[in-house]
């Protein structure tokens, strides 16, 4: 018998005369926040992430000033807000190897939905958020965020995300506990996460 | 190159050489006291506007319904992740996944694979399995790469270097980074910090050039053919991401039938394992993305003796464990011996029990010991996000022990039970025995219990039996 078939047929033995259709109890809701966007921008900055919220005519201008003068960034296709200077990847068929992003010091995404009791951002790599490899190299993460993307908690999330896209949910900037459990901002990831967050 | 836990001892010995180790129990106290506080702070904080009981019920459903219907959503999960582009290996046990995983890597003709920290990785010993083929298999984990780069081997689930201080991990680092890689600057320091940032620099030229990466998954979602990997670095997104080849070697527990069942796991497993009320970065992916991270994509579902868990009624539900490590860090046997005692990457109470489950009790001394490192107090039950009550099984499993060793010369405990039936069936039998009390002691001192006594003490023999003094004070009367 092939590994498939003696591993299923094992399973099978195991579980012989134990019912499959276990009802499973519905997730608890948290009760309602009285105010939403707010509490994402609290549990984001928790992490020691910079959150700045700023009205929809002014996001251009805050995203330049995000940047530091002189820093090389990376765009993805589709972004919202037009940088100039910044290099857009893709453009022109020509697509960034490892290195190539590694010689950028920021990128500027958008994102698909900001939960706020976990102050998480979940990016789907759509337009305006670019391949995962984009918002992963550079050191300095500025992601724009609007207000009617925030959802309360993980489970208002889900059913807005399509699971045949890759998915990368960020919680503050990258980190470690592994020494002491000592926290340390920075590690492998973006070591600045600097989030818009955009009022209509 | 890493150690292996081949050959160690039984915990009573293990776990006896590692009481006598002041720096690992002063590291511990101070890693788990810490971990403790913050999940605390944060079950406290979900009752405060939701409710962590209904959330640990929500949890351990869905792995539950899970488990009761492996086959079917195991062939559910096949069958969407090769729709997804995805290549399906099954491995009955170590050896095969190992081969499978090193024939893939040397068909790219790589010497050399990125990893992220994955437990079901180090059960099956891959990197010492690819060493022999001649790849490297790099952990990029901070803590994996400060257990690598040491020679050592990891002592906790979520912190496997929880043992080493900073000064130890700077020594480490100085004197071993520069052997396979870009070495640590000399002005390295002992601040945490520091410490990242040099890993940061020394990691960074392997994700870049790597062309085959190695992971687990925390879950794999069986109606939609989606792996899923929580995460803090960074240094699994770079490892997901960047490579062109993908491997994924999956426990066939991790399974999670639907989606939607992420829900209460993704919110139990960062409030459990760091105290976070989410981990910093979680990837999810569906098989392969076109234009989009690694264009080639290996799953291998792995039994390894997760089936014969499975086939234990009372030991089913361990499987639904999904590596929070919530119990070491209650635990008091734990927190005392630190992980290395338990002889398995899996250590702790569930080690205590994840171990016989996988392996069979009765394989091998050190394996049958296990169930016996626990007090029984059910701090790791009160914990655990999936409601795994390890004090039962723990209890079930020594059962097992004893009937796996039946026959055979009998052990001290048992016969001393042996004569406490007959005693005890019998009120005259009782009387008469209890005569004895003071000699038994005294015998049971010297002979044997020497085992129970070497750590505890005998209580002392009362001065008259019980029916002594009721015959002598008319039931206290006199």
């Amino acid at each position: 018998m092939n590994a498939r078939d003696e591993i299923l047929s094992r399973v099978r033995r195991a579980l012989d005369g134990v019912e499959p259709g276990y009802a499973v109890p519905p997730a608890p809701r948290i009760a309602p926040l009285a105010d939403v966007v707010g509490h994402f921008a609290e549990r984001v900055a928790d992490y020691k992430a910079i959150v700045e919220r700023c009205p929809a005519d002014e996001l251009a201008a805050r995203v330049a000033a995000a940047l530091p003068e002189g820093a090389r960034v990376v765009v993805p296709a589709g972004l919202s807000v037009d940088l100039p200077g910044a290099d857009e990847d893709g453009a022109g068929g020509r697509v960034f190897d490892a290195y190539e992003l590694d010689a950028y010091d920021a990128v500027v995404t958008e994102a698909r939905v900001g939960i706020a009791e976990t102050g998480t951002i979940v990016l789907d790599h759509g337009p305006g958020q670019g391949r995962r490899a984009i918002s992963l190299v550079p050191d300095l993460h500025v992601c724009i965020v609007r207000a009617d993307q925030v959802v309360p908690d993980v489970p208002d999330a889900m059913p807005l995300l399509d699971p045949a896209r890759p998915h990368t949910w960020i919680s503050g900037p990258s980190a470690t506990s592994d020494i002491e459990l000592d926290r340390v901002e920075g590690v492998h990831g973006p070591r600045t996460l600097h989030v818009l967050l955009v009022d209509p | 190159m890493t150690g292996t836990f081949v050959g160690m001892p039984a915990f009573p010995k293990a776990a006896h050489e590692a009481l006598g180790n002041a720096q690992l129990r002063h590291n511990l106290a101070h890693a788990t006291g810490t971990i403790r506080a913050k999940r605390q702070r944060l079950v406290d904080e979900v009752n405060e506007n939701s409710d962590w009981e209904e959330l640990r019920l929500a949890g351990a459903g869905v792995k539950e319904a899970a488990l009761r219907d492996l086959g079917t959503q195991l062939e559910l999960l096949e069958s969407t992740l090769t729709a997804n582009g995805a290549t399906v290996h099954w491995a009955r046990d170590a050896a095969e996944a190992n081969a499978i995983v090193a024939s893939i890597a040397k068909g790219h003709g790589v010497d050399e694979v990125v990893k992220v920290k994955s437990m079901v990785t180090q059960e099956i010993g891959l990197n010492e399995a690819l060493e022999a083929e001649g790849i490297a298999a790099w952990e990029t984990d901070l803590a994996e790469l400060i257990v690598q780069l040491g020679h050592d081997l990891p002592s906790h689930i979520l912190v496997p270097a929880i043992h080493r201080n900073r000064s130890e991990i700077r020594e480490i680092f100085l004197t071993e980074m520069g052997a396979v890689g870009r070495p640590a600057p000399d002005d390295l320091t002992d601040e945490p910090a520091v410490l990242a940032a040099a890993a940061r620099a020394h990691l960074r030229e392997k994700f870049l050039r790597a062309k085959v990466g190695v992971s687990g998954a925390n879950f794999a979602v069986a109606d939609t053919g989606t792996l899923v990997v929580v995460e803090s670095e960074g240094n699994g997104r770079m490892c997901l991401t960047l490579p062109e080849v993908l491997i994924s070697v999956v426990g066939i527990e991790k399974v999670v039938p639907t989606w939607d069942g992420l829900d209460p796991l993704l919110r139990l497993l960062p409030r459990s394992s760091t105290g976070e009320r989410m981990n910093p970065y979680t990837s999810t992916w569906s098989g392969v993305t076109p234009g989009d991270g690694p264009q080639e994509v290996h799953v291998v579902l792995l039994d390894n003796g997760r089936t014969n868990a499975l086939a234990d009624e009372v030991g089913r539900q361990a499987l639904r464990c999904i590596r929070c490590s919530a119990c070491l860090n209650v635990c008091p046997v734990y927190e005392r011996t630190g992980g290395h005692a338990y002889g398995s990457v899996y250590p702790g109470p569930i080690g205590a029990i994840l171990n016989p489950l996988l392996k069979g009790p009765g394989s091998d001394e050190q394996v049958d010991s296990l169930p016996y490192a626990s007090s029984l107090c059910g701090a790791c039950f009160e914990v655990c996000p999936v409601l795994i009550d390890i004090p039962s099984v723990l209890v079930d499993l020594r059962a097992q022990v004893v009937d796996a060793h039946r026959g055979g010369v009998p052990k001290v405990e048992a016969l001393a039970f042996k004569g406490a039936a007959v005693a005890l069936s019998d009120s005259r039998k009782l009387a008469f025995g209890e005569r004895f009390t003071k000699i038994g002691l005294r015998l049971a001192r010297r002979v044997g219990a020497s085992k129970w006594t070497s750590a505890r003490d005998l209580p002392p023999a009362p001065r008259e039996s019980f029916r002594t003094w009721w015959k002598r004070t008319d039931g206290g009367r006199r």
